[in-house]
């Protein structure tokens, strides 16, 4: 497949039910953070997004929210696939960007760049969706927080090394701030700005 | 051809829903903050619960039990009317029982039931706004909540009890979210406050007028503002409910003639019908059946 037919291929087969679906997903995942919600569609989505990745694009982006993608994202067909599927106009701003998608093993150096919100719109904020290895594999995490009974263990393999002072760079700044989606292949795991996470 | 044909699934259409569910997400990602959404126009006044009405119309799906309450009841207009909306526009399975549904869209009060990991509780909101009455002017207020600046409204609540002896406020009752966000309940009765105190169920709030969307994540602090001496209490009724003999639930009272005569039974008329087919029975109920024999 050429890059072009790459880019109108897939797609949600019924986009009115696969997005509510999906969407449903996200809201469960961002309202009980750390719990794994496994995408079951099929969306065809180029290398080298990953399918939860790829379904949070479609569900989500609009020509109302600029889009950032990372490097290895933005020279792929991914960049067109979005274009194509959602309307969301590619921005190469992170500050002005509402969804960023960042590649397995690489890290953004900070969230800073990111639209944190402002003290009276804090929602204006970057939501930033970073694949790694695999969720429910890997070192454990403890999470704390709105949405969770307690505390919660996770196990995350391949989050980035920096992820640690770039979460509590993050929630200093709370009420603004961004909000996570890991993803890993068909799997996601949401982490808002308000939960509070102890790496061992 | 049925009508439905002519409907988008939940009837708003699907920018306006991705517009929606974004504006949920930040909601659930920032507690007891209210988030601007575009709200729309909605095929039923305002007043009727457009806020509340979009919210569900935006995480519906075809899997979902709607319930649909006003004051309690499940068999009010305003009730009536939107979950034959929703049976309409999305063909959903809908309910009365509180622990069937995966949605339930209230105004003015939260189930006797505890809810459940895994239901949403959609409130119709008027006024979001906990700091209205202090300021009139969006903008002030808003910087309120950035500041955290809520100094004015316990000064206010203090007023009340130098006035009245007590709080006078007994809906919409100010909570404070998750250590941070001073936020309207909507109108709800302080009775139900403690019910939203880590709660195992998401709650949404809707605001179509006002264009506001807010949301309590379960297992979230929600305290209702008071004072060391003059400590937030709910509501206590005298009596148990006439019909079913609850206690500790809120009760509405009922008029049964012009002589004066009058009655109080629970709000929640679910709570209410199940108790009574478990074999409770009120004051009322015992001797109508008395009377009957
Ligand atoms: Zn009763």
């Amino acid at each position: 497949m050429n890059i072009k037919t790459q880019a109108l291929s897939g797609g949600f087969q019924e986009p009115v039910f696969e997005s509510q679906g999906v969407f449903r997903m996200l809201m469960n995942g961002m309202a009980r953070p750390g719990t794994i919600h496994i995408i079951t569609t099929d969306i065809g989505q180029p290398e080298p997004l990953g399918e939860a990745a790829g379904a949070i694009a479609l569900t989500l982006c609009d020509h109302d929210t600029p889009t950032w993608l990372s490097a290895g994202l933005l020279k792929s067909p991914v960049a067109e696939w979005i274009g194509f599927h959602t309307g969301a106009p590619i921005t190469r701003e992170k500050a002005e960007s509402r969804f960023a998608f960042v590649e397995a093993g690489v890290a953004p150096s900070s969230f800073g760049l990111f639209a944190a919100g402002t003290q009276e719109y804090p929602d204006r904020s970057t939501t930033l969706v970073i694949e790694i290895t695999a969720l429910g594999q890997g070192p454990a995490l403890t999470l704390k927080g709105p949405g969770i009974q307690q505390a919660t263990t996770v196990k995350l393999k391949g989050l980035p090394e920096v992820f640690p002072r770039l979460w509590a760079d993050n929630r200093a700044l709370f009420p603004r701030g961004v909000d996570v989606i890991l993803t890993a292949g068909k799997s996601l795991l949401c982490l808002p700005r308000t939960t509070n996470i102890a790496f061992q | 051809m049925t009508d439905l044909a002519t409907y988008n699934f939940a009837y708003l259409d699907e920018q306006t829903k991705r517009m929606i569910r974004r504006a949920i997400l930040k909601a659930i990602a920032i507690p007891g903050y209210q988030v601007p959404f575009a709200s729309r126009e909605m095929p039923m006044p305002y007043g009727w619960g457009t806020g509340g009405v979009q919210v569900t119309a935006s995480i519906i799906g075809p899997e979902d039990v709607l319930k649909v309450i006003d004051q309690g009841a499940d068999d009010t207009t305003n009730a009536v009317s939107i979950r034959a909306f929703f049976q309409k526009v999305a063909n959903v399975a809908v309910t009365t029982h509180t622990k069937d549904a995966t949605i339930i869209q209230t105004r003015h009060r939260i189930p006797e039931q505890k809810l459940a990991e895994g239901q949403v509780l959609v409130y119709q909101v008027p006024i979001p706004e906990p700091l209205r009455f202090l300021e009139p002017r969006e903008t002030e207020t808003r910087k309120m909540h950035a500041l955290e600046e809520y100094g004015l409204m316990h000064v206010k609540l203090y007023e009340d009890i130098a006035h009245n002896g007590r709080i006078s406020k007994t809906y919409a009752y100010p909570v404070k979210v998750a250590g941070r966000y001073v936020m309207d309940p909507s109108p709800t009765p302080k009775f139900d406050n403690p019910k939203m105190h880590m709660s195992e169920a998401l709650q949404l709030f809707g605001a179509g007028r006002e264009k506001r969307i807010y949301a309590v994540p379960p297992y979230t602090e929600v305290v209702s503002l008071d004072f060391e001496d003059y400590p937030f209490e709910i509501q206590k009724f005298e009596q148990p409910c006439a019909l079913c003999g609850a206690q500790g639930v809120y009760l509405d009272e009922v008029v049964l003639d012009d002589k004066g005569g009058r009655m109080f039974v629970c709000s929640d008329t679910d709570h209410c019908e199940d108790r009574r087919e478990h074999g409770h029975a009120g004051e009322m109920l015992a001797q109508n059946k008395e009377a009957a024999e």
